[in-house]
């Protein structure tokens, strides 16, 4: 009796309905996650006593004063930014001649093959995926092993390494888009310019990119924004190279500054709002 | 377009090449989990599964295993209960703020992992350091939830959408009240979406590293933390392939099943 009265309130309250739905999830996402946005961007004003090792509530411009007076950081975000813009370019230049061969030259029942095999590694661990460039860039690593009959010496742990192994982390998240995008892409289009007497070359340059555009700028966003959030494949093969993540994460650990760590987070997020807000203003995400 | 014969074995040349790019590190993982020595080195000069057969001796590997499989399968439930409450809310009903909450989920993800590991760590220690209590495993279960929600609503989302709304109708026409509608029609066609996002955001927690160190408490330990930890020590190299081997096999299975159950998404959700 009572269950059925409920049912009848529930059936004619669809207001009520949707609130019983959403009321965990905003109690989750609203307020405990964007909550704990907002406690650490105002724990980037905070400081901790460097006696007691407490957290000092009080505050203070102190931790952005050392970040921009400190040529050091400068010269880290600054380090952190190519790194992520090398990823983006390297991703991109690698992603749009196999988006191009699957979409466009590939018979369409190996496509979904090629795709899987694009996709199968993005779902590989992480760690494993970094972790195995630690076993190619080693000393008498694999890398190390194909170049010594040339006589040259691998690029070992470092800035390269790191590069190489975020771009190679991060492909498929520019290759989905990209084919995507080019899938979409009619082939009468081509062949019309093909028939207007177009080369190749020009063809591509004309009509596939202006088409792609959008969708390499999607792909752009993620191999950007993770190039700059991460810590791990910098610790694992980057040698002593100090980006900004890791120097956060070393804050939050081993020093145990976390309002100072809070305050260079900022840089990152400013970096990838930053970023956004550019590719909104060229109008790439409108057409996607 | 027209093509040139050499064109094409160029971009041929250009995929297969990548292609083996993405695949050649993994294989040398594996190659090496079989490689008797101690120490590192390439070519391995002969091959044998003695580091296989010492894998459940090596200490920590199987308590690790364990607490990633608990925060697995907390942050998986309740990703699933979280997900799919908003996928109908977002399906079925016109609210206020409709567009801040599809965009509100895909934020602890599209943020970079120290982001929210950060947020979640300052949040913790202001409200846990009064009590007197520490970190520990559930504040990772909290964590690995947060950004696991996206892979279960994109999932339940995608199913809800294509299923529209005429079998619920129907049903309720039949004089089916809510709740037997939910239970003989709608749960029954969201099912599979359920088990593949939820195997999805299972995998996704089994594999996180960076929010795991910022959320768990001292002697909290799970398996890519325990795989962190050991890389860096010479003498645990030698166990630290085999479970990066035995990781890339078991990770490419569910994610293989879920594909093949839902059959919605092409990346699963991920992307």
């Amino acid at each position: 009796m009572r269950k059925n009265r409920i049912n009848t309130w529930l059936y004619r309250h669809k207001g009520a309905r949707a609130a019983l739905l959403l009321a965990l999830p905003v109690l989750w996402l609203a307020i405990a996650y964007l909550g704990s946005l907002a406690v650490m961007l105002i724990s980037s004003l905070w400081s901790v006593d460097s006696f007691t090792g407490n957290t000092v509530h009080s505050l203070s411009f102190g931790n952005f004063h050392t970040l921009i007076t400190q040529r050091v950081y400068s010269t880290i975000a600054i380090r952190s930014i190519g790194v992520a813009v090398a990823v983006t370019l390297i991703d991109g230049l690698l992603a749009i001649p196999i988006a191009l061969f699957i979409s466009k030259v590939l018979k369409p029942r190996f496509r979904s093959v090629v795709i899987a095999l694009v996709l199968v590694p993005l779902w590989a661990s992480y760690l494993v995926k970094t972790y195995a460039w630690r076993s190619m860039f080693a000393d008498g690593g694999v890398i190390a092993w194909v170049l010594k009959p040339f006589g040259i010496h691998g690029p070992g742990f470092g800035l390269a390494a790191t590069t190489i192994t975020l771009a190679y982390l991060w492909l498929p998240y520019m290759i989905l888009p990209i084919y995507a995008g080019m899938d979409r892409l009619p082939n009468t289009l081509l062949e019309a310019s093909s028939d207007l007497g177009a080369s190749a070359g020009r063809t591509f340059r004309s009509i596939i990119l202006p088409i792609i555009y959008p969708a390499i700028i999607a792909g752009s966003i993620f191999t950007f924004s993770l190039s700059l959030g991460d810590y791990i494949v910098v610790k694992i093969v980057g040698g002593t190279t100090q980006l900004v993540a890791n120097v956060i994460a070393d804050n939050v650990g081993t020093a145990g500054n976390l309002p100072f760590a809070a305050a260079m987070a900022i840089l990152p997020i400013t970096a990838i709002l930053g970023y956004l807000f550019i590719v909104r203003r060229s109008g790439a995400l409108e057409n996607f | 377009m027209y093509l040139s014969r050499r064109a094409k074995i160029l971009l041929a040349t250009l995929t297969f090449g990548t292609l083996s790019f993405i695949y050649l590190p993994l294989i040398v993982v594996a190659i090496n989990s079989f490689n008797p020595s101690r120490t590192f080195s390439w070519p391995p000069s002969s091959l044998s599964t003695v580091w296989w057969g010492r894998l459940t001796e090596s200490n920590g590997v199987l308590p690790a295993i364990t607490s990633s499989i608990k925060v697995g399968l907390g942050a998986t439930a309740i990703a699933l209960i979280l997900g799919t409450c908003i996928a109908f809310a977002v399906s079925r009903y016109s609210f206020y703020g409709k567009n801040t909450l599809s965009l509100l989920v895909i934020f602890p993800i599209a943020l970079p992992g120290i982001i929210t590991g950060i947020a979640l760590n300052t949040t913790f220690h202001t409200f846990l350091d009064p009590l007197n209590k520490q970190l520990a495993l559930w504040t990772v279960v909290v964590g690995h939830a947060t950004f696991c929600i996206v892979v279960v609503y994109n999932n339940v989302l995608a199913r809800l959408r294509r299923l529209g709304q005429s079998l619920e109708e129907a049903s309720q026409d039949l004089g089916a009240n809510i709740f037997q509608t939910f239970r003989y029609i709608t749960f029954p066609l969201i099912r599979s979406a359920l088990v593949a996002g939820g195997l999805l955001a299972f995998a996704l927690s089994f594999d996180e590293i960076v929010v795991t160190t910022f959320t768990a408490g001292p002697g909290t330990e799970t398996l890519p933390q325990w795989i962190f930890n050991n890389l860096f020590r010479p003498n645990q190299a030698p166990i630290v392939n085999v479970v990066a081997t035995m990781l890339i096999v078991l990770f490419i299975f569910p994610v293989w099943l879920s594909q093949r159950i839902s059959q919605d998404g092409s990346a699963g959700g991920r992307l």
